[in-house]
């Protein structure tokens, strides 16, 4: 999978995933984030390392967060940034993806921000986009969501020492979730001392014990002595599918209270990628509580897609010398 | 009369047992003799092929032509033109076309169209039920007079007293009934097989059980019916199991495989090759071996293309968006050979799986070179080496995932009632 993300060099032109990609990279992209990150807490919140730089946002599923930290990055980056928020309806017109590429390559755009929900979308856009164009994939399907994973590594490394003595724990609809495997790939590349995904059975896909995690039905037994918690979204839909039987019982079974944290390292901290279900995957006091990090998820978000979005760009070399 | 002597090849004809070097002798579009000519035979023509092999016409067991429907894709001309110059001589036309086969004229049309253009024969296989639809039979007495050779619904009958009633009804007719296991709502949403990779690409799964499930609900079916049944492109170890223990009990069934489900896996998808998209899905490594096995120790008796030629357009979008299916007409007597090399099979007893056995499961008089059968002829120099490439494919449709393989043998000549369709260099 990154013999097309990397330039011969190997440095990063897309970012569609992060199965396959070095631990000094994935390294990398937290330290430039770091750099990155007092952009965001200047009173003017800008630099030019993308100026004169066009990046279009093509959202082919609903998103308001995604998209919105995305195109934060680009304009704190100064460049140009074009949202396109296509509808199914509009794109079932008859124009295939491909067709709308090139439409866009001939606008003279520079980097794409996709998400999709066909797993691969970024993959395909990046083998057949023009080759002085970089792809970040903003999420494909149930594929995997490469700069959710990237925050959570930032904000993991914000409040743990480091990586190799953690046990995270990932909880929820593993089966339909991208942030769980981008995830898996991230923490199993950082080297941490165990990966956990903790769900029903009808939740689990098939085969995944062979991406080096272990499995877990029961929340009790997933969360002991875990230091890191990451949530997932219930989707409602789940129901309708017969996945599961009520949000009623999931909560029961699997939704995270105050009294179940109990079993964790005393300085586990919760993380979830959004939007909360409070009540459904998650009870109010602990999303709330002292040891959730979700807000800070969302703030690291902006200094992680700056820093994917100018290492693709290489603008990197650049913001060394401006230090 | 034209006559034709094949002079000093190695002919092999798997219904006889027969692996020598001799001649064969050609008239009135029958083989007349193999050996020795008749004593007032007097061949028009010759034809040296020392050092080649000379077999009987392939049959292949499931061939898109997407005439009528989709021209676009291939032709009756362009597809039975590519067959007739890899060696295939008969192919079977599933019914699912546009309109469907359940109709005398719409199956009047297609071998009406095939003979026109003098190429490979076109066998066309009736619909079970009207439109496919599942839910009244279609008129399979009429369709069996208007030259369908079988009938197959392709699209799974969801409702199982329908499918009782369709399999009784194809009895009544001496009709056997071509089976594409599909339970209709186990993975119905997924483009790959459900495992390690579905996961980690994050594609929906089509699990094995969608296949065993339908080929268990027949198997009891057939049973109770007594209709010959024939299991089309199984792609499970487990499939085929079920398959072998029906037949160690006497049930008339066949089953085949597709040609790539034996060299390809899931892993073969890699980075979403959306040329690797077929159904049923590219299954794990044990599923491979056991179709292999299955060749030569019972449950698989028949190899076929699976030919599903597409325009470039249909496999370029994201992985599960794409159009399902592999061109495999040109693909199918090379990749054959390659499997008697890779296994170490005889030549005869491999090309039995595209000869006779589907000749025999079809019940049609193909697949043999035996004096007084039409003389439908494949001639190939087994020590050719070539590479598949797209200017080489003869087929409308170049979506294969064998580009750029390498391989040995290509045919030379192809003979259709004894006449030469094609001739290769």
């Amino acid at each position: 999978m990154n013999t097309i993300q990397l330039d011969p060099q190997g440095r990063l032109k897309h970012f569609l995933g992060i199965e396959g990609l070095p631990k000094a990279l994935l390294i990398e992209i937290l330290d430039t984030a770091t750099s990155l990150i007092s952009v965001t807490e200047q009173t003017v919140k800008k630099v030019p390392l993308l100026r004169g730089k066009t990046i279009v946002n093509l959202f082919f599923e609903p998103s308001t967060r995604t998209r919105t930290t995305f195109e934060l990055a680009a304009k704190r980056l100064s460049a140009d940034v074009l949202n396109f928020n296509i509808n199914t309806s509009s794109s079932s017109k008859g124009e295939t993806l491909i067709d709308m590429l090139r439409n866009l390559e001939a606008m003279h755009c520079d980097l794409f921000v996709v998400r999709h929900a066909a797993g691969g979308a970024a993959h395909f856009m990046a083998q057949h986009v023009a080759p002085h164009i970089s792809i970040i994939n903003a999420g494909d399907g149930r594929h995997e969501h490469p700069t959710q994973a990237m925050l959570d590594m930032y904000t993991i490394r914000q409040y743990k020492e480091d990586f190799a003595s953690l046990r995270v724990a990932i909880v929820g609809d593993i089966l339909h979730s991208r942030v769980a495997r981008s995830n898996i790939h991230a923490l199993m590349t950082l080297g941490v001392a165990e990966v956990r995904v903790v769900g029903p059975n009808t939740l689990m896909p098939k085969g995944i014990a062979m991406m080096g995690v272990k499995v877990f039905n029961r929340l009790k037994e997933g969360l002991r002595n875990v230091d890191v918690i990451l949530m997932l979204r219930l989707q409602r839909e789940r129901m309708q599918a017969a996945l599961i039987p009520s949000v009623h019982e999931y909560f029961q079974y699997y939704g995270l209270t105050e009294a179940i944290l109990d079993v964790t390292h005393p300085g586990a901290i919760v993380m979830h990628p959004g939007p909360i279900n409070r009540g459904v995957e998650i009870d109010s006091p602990v999303a709330n509580g002292e040891r959730s990090v979700i807000l800070q998820q969302v703030s690291n978000g902006i200094a992680i897609r700056m820093a994917v979005m100018a290492m693709t760009l290489k603008a990197i070399p650049e913001l060394k010398d401006t230090r | 009369m034209a006559t034709l002597s094949i002079i000093g090849g190695r002919v092999i004809d798997p219904a006889a047992h027969l692996d020598l070097i001799t001649d064969l002798h050609i008239a009135a579009g029958k083989i007349v003799a193999v050996g020795t000519p008749p004593n007032d035979f007097k061949a028009e023509r010759q034809i040296d092929v020392q050092h080649k092999i000379v077999c009987p016409g392939l049959v292949d067991l499931g061939v898109r032509l997407r005439e009528p429907g989709a021209e676009y894709k291939g032709t009756i001309i362009s597809e039975t033109r590519a067959a007739a110059n890899s060696g295939i001589t008969t192919v079977c036309c599933p019914p699912d076309t546009n309109p469907v086969i359940d109709t005398p004229a719409v199956a009047e049309l297609l071998q009406q169209r095939a003979a026109h253009s003098g190429m490979a024969k076109v066998l066309p296989l009736a619909a079970l039920t009207r439109g496919l639809a599942g839910e009244q039979l279609a008129e399979m007495g009429d369709l069996k007079e208007a030259g369908c050779v079988a009938v197959s619904n392709v699209l799974p009958i969801v409702n199982t007293e329908v499918l009782r009633y369709a399999l009784e009804y194809a009895a009544n007719c001496e009709l056997t009934v071509f089976i594409h296991p599909r339970e209709p709502w186990l993975g119905v949403h997924g483009c790959v097989h459900e495992g390690a990779v579905s996961t980690r690409l994050g594609l929906s799964g089509i699990p094995e059980t969608t296949e065993t499930i339908e080929v268990a609900r027949h198997l009891f079916l057939i049973e109770t019916t007594g209709v010959r049944a024939h299991f089309c492109r199984l792609s499970t170890a487990r499939a085929i199991k079920m398959v072998k223990q029906a037949q160690t009990q006497g049930l008339p069934v066949t089953a085949d495989v597709s040609a790539h489900q034996l060299f390809l896996t899931e892993t073969d998808i890699n980075n979403y090759n959306s040329q690797c998209h077929v159904y049923p899905p590219l299954r794990t490594q044990q599923d491979k071996t056991a179709l292999r096995t299955g060749l030569l120790q019972g449950g698989v008796d028949a190899i076929c293309s699976d030919h599903q030629p597409h325009e470039a357009d249909a496999k370029l979008s994201p992985f599960a968006m794409t159009a399902m299916g592999i061109s495999g007409l040109d693909t199918l007597l090379p990749l054959c050979l390659h499997l008697a090399e890779e296994m170490s099979m005889d030549l005869t007893t491999l090309l039995s799986y595209v000869t006779t056995k589907p000749a025999q499961i079809l019940g049609i008089d193909a697949g043999t070179l035996a004096v007084g059968q039409p003389a439908d002829i494949c001639i190939f120099d087994p020590n050719d080496s070539w590479q598949l490439a797209p200017e080489n494919m003869r087929s409308k449709g170049h979506n294969s995932p064998f580009l750029n393989w390498k391989f040995k043998g290509r045919v030379i000549y192809t003979l259709i009632n004894g006449k030469v369709v094609y001739t290769g260099c």
